[in-house]
């Protein structure tokens, strides 16, 4: 057993473009992808998540690659993208690597926007469906367990949280800087991102009378809109919208510009020059930067968010080298972790810590003890000594027998935390 | 120059102080206080404007003088009417400096109340003078929200926030202020052009001549006109309204001045 078993295959934001993301999105019900994966050979268990900026599976299994072109061929099967496309789309980790992988996930190190706070959210979220369907056993479990626990250590040890709430924050303080109050005021949301859903949440606490959302593929604008009980629309409707919204938040990740300043400025007549509100937040960006000169039009992208809350590209740039060591060391921590789960070092550990115990609690004992002969030592020592063999008995045969229900792994790690092999002075793994 | 209009003068500056500490420390306590000395400094002068009144006989509107001292203290109760309508958070920090500018001027300026020519002494003269110097008041309230918001907007468009943002209320709010004002003033603009054609009638027989202060009255009344008339047809708001208020108040101001100082006419009498 070794920890090349745990894999992670998937696509994000900047490897795939948001054509190849929607079509693989599963916008509604994961639970039929998921049982589908849960089906292949060689998939021990398995997790999909599935977001605006990303498709993930992680899954256990012994074979490896083999187990991944399964996963990949199930993934791409509803588009007509060949093998080797869907391969230049996806990344692919093993490992200690995959681990790493979903523990920067989780912390939000992978987002579009760094530190947004949503992404935990939908991972416990798909944790919880792969829980329900008896899909994640138990060492996703384990895994998933500990990256919460990870992405909660990030976010208090950290400022790394700081900037997208904040962000969020000050998007709706310069709206009611501009625009005075919000009550009454339509947005539009152009795109379905993370960072998106975050600010509208933020606007529509503020009193938003209305959400439109629009997106390239209608359901999952029709998906968002029902969250915020507001509106879908097709994205060929973005013009007509413009006139009648106060706020537009563009996240689209489309390659180009989907707005230009020509563009805006007859819709700005058409509104009576009503004030419009726009804000970017796609990387690359949706909005062409000289919409900002077009009179009454105020445009603020990602970076002029972040400088008006004053958090510098230093300070966002040493909290997220300070979330990648602490994802590091967890990692790491639970790489050793996968690595002890096995039956011999096991064994080899609890003899180890049986031997050390005697030793200390022998020389104790013959501080106190005078006029013993050697050969009356002698005696004490083995009696420990076989005393300690026989408490060791039934736990060793525990771990090498599968006939009591548990599998290997648990019945390790059972083992493990009973005489805390793994030194963690008796805490309690993080469950969130 | 009597005592009272010395106090007045003084409470007005101890309310521009108030007022300008409370934008710099954002000190809730100074802008009750600000507040507090301006309504005094409103009581105050309307006694002194009551004086002035016993003492020329006839309404005191003739001198520069009084006339620039009427236009403060209209001022002063336009701008305390705003605090029970709106809530404009900081105006007070533009408005009161030139409150106090113009009674500084008022007090440069000579207090001897003159004699008023038997052609000029009708009762058009009160009823003339104080609608146009009221007026003038409300597009001075206009004018310092022109000021504000394009102070704030130049913040916003540039994303410097310096100053201003955090002190100044809302682009919204600094627009409906800018309507509400002209909605005031500009009736009150016309109303003064035609109680003066109609008094020029009875002193001179015949509605308007053309002289300089009647025409700079009238390009001041078009260009108000012309502010009205696209914000609400084209949606000339916000920032062309906020410079509109701005160039209209510079020409409200000329005619005031300008004209008695620089061009002769029938006007020529006042400063």
């Amino acid at each position: 057993m070794s920890a090349d078993t745990i894999l992670a295959l998937g696509l994000n934001h900047t490897i795939a473009p948001v054509a190849i993301r929607e079509k693989l999105a599963f916008s509604k019900d994961c639970s039929r992808p998921l049982l589908a994966l849960r089906a292949l050979d060689g998939c021990d268990e398995c997790l999909l998540l599935s977001t605006c900026n990303r498709v993930e599976v992680y899954f256990v299994s012994k074979s490896g690659a083999a187990a991944a072109d399964a996963a990949r061929k199930l993934l791409f099967a509803g588009t007509d993208l060949t093998d080797e496309e869907a391969r230049r789309y996806t990344y692919f980790h093993q490992g200690a690597d995959a681990v790493r992988h979903l523990f920067r996930v989780a912390a939000s190190l992978d987002s579009m926007v760094v530190g947004e706070p949503q992404i935990l959210g939908q991972l416990k979220e798909a944790f919880r469906l792969a829980g329900e369907h008896k899909a994640a056993g138990f060492l996703l479990d384990r895994l998933f367990t500990k990256a919460f626990f990870v992405a909660k250590r990030v976010r208090t040890e950290t400022n790394i949280g700081g900037s997208a709430v904040s962000i969020s924050y000050a998007a709706v303080q310069l709206a009611k800087k501009i625009l005075g109050d919000l009550a009454g005021r339509k947005v539009l949301l152009v795109g379905a991102g993370e960072m998106a859903e975050l600010a509208a949440e933020h606007l529509v606490g503020q009193g938003i009378a209305e959400v439109v959302v629009a997106n390239r593929t209608y359901e999952r604008a029709v998906t968002l809109a029902n969250r915020f009980h507001g509106r879908a629309v097709p994205l060929d409707d973005l013009h007509a919208q413009l006139e009648a919204v106060d706020i537009l938040i563009s996240s689209t990740g489309a390659p180009g510009f989907i707005l230009t300043r020509d563009e805006v400025k007859p819709v700005m007549r058409q509104r009576l020059h009503r004030p419009l509100f726009l804000i970017d937040i796609a990387v690359p960006r949706d909005l062409d930067p000289t919409i900002n000169d077009v009179d009454n039009v105020y445009l603020y992208d990602i970076d002029d968010l972040m400088q008006v809350v004053e958090t510098g590209k230093a300070d966002r740039d040493q909290a997220a080298a300070a979330a990648e060591l602490i994802v590091a060391h967890e990692a790491a921590k639970f790489g050793e972790w996968l690595n002890g789960l096995a039956v011999v070092p096991t064994i080899a550990a609890l003899k180890k810590r049986s031997a050390a115990l005697c030793q200390a609690e022998l020389a104790k004992t013959m501080a106190h003890l005078g006029g013993l002969s050697d050969q009356d030592k002698k005696a004490v020592e083995i009696l420990a000594q076989s005393i300690a063999n026989k408490m060791l008995h039934h736990p060793m045969l525990f771990l090498k027998h599968e006939a009591n229900g548990m599998d290997t792994q648990a019945r390790l790690s059972f083992i493990r935390a009973c005489y805390d092999l793994d030194e963690t002075g008796g805490e309690e793994p993080e469950r969130n | 120059m009597t005592y009272l209009f010395i106090s007045t003068l003084g409470i007005y500056v101890a309310a521009t102080v108030t007022a300008l500490a409370y934008f710099t420390t954002q000190q809730e306590k100074l802008r009750g206080l600000g507040r507090l000395l301006l309504i005094a400094a409103g009581l105050a002068h309307t006694c002194y404007l009551v004086t002035r009144y016993l003492q020329a006989g006839h309404t005191p509107l003739t001198s520069n003088h009084d006339a620039v001292s009427f236009m403060a203290w209209a001022m002063t109760w336009g701008f305390l009417s705003f605090r029970y309508r709106y809530k404009v958070k900081n105006f007070g920090a533009f408005v009161t400096p030139l409150i106090t500018l113009l009674m500084v001027v008022a007090t440069l300026s000579s207090t001897t109340v003159r004699e008023l020519p038997p052609a000029l002494q009708s009762g058009w003269l009160p009823v003339h003078a104080s609608i146009a110097l009221l007026a003038n008041s409300f597009l001075a309230l206009a004018f310092c929200g022109g000021i504000m918001y394009l102070l704030l907007e130049g913040e916003i468009k540039k994303k410097r926030f310096g100053l201003f943002c955090e002190r100044l209320p809302s682009l919204e709010a600094l627009d409906n202020l800018n309507e509400h004002c002209l909605a005031v003033g500009f009736p009150l603009l016309t109303l003064g052009i035609i109680t003066g054609s109609l008094w020029a009638k009875q002193a001179w027989g015949s509605y308007w001549h053309w002289d300089p202060k009647e025409t700079w009255s009238l390009i001041t009344w078009f260009l108000y006109a012309a502010l009205l008339h696209q914000r609400f047809t084209m949606g000339w708001r916000r920032r062309r309204a906020a410079i509109m208020a701005i160039v209209g108040f510079a020409a409200a101001l000329f005619t005031f001045w300008g004209v008695s100082f620089l061009l002769e006419g029938v006007h020529s009498y006042v400063g």
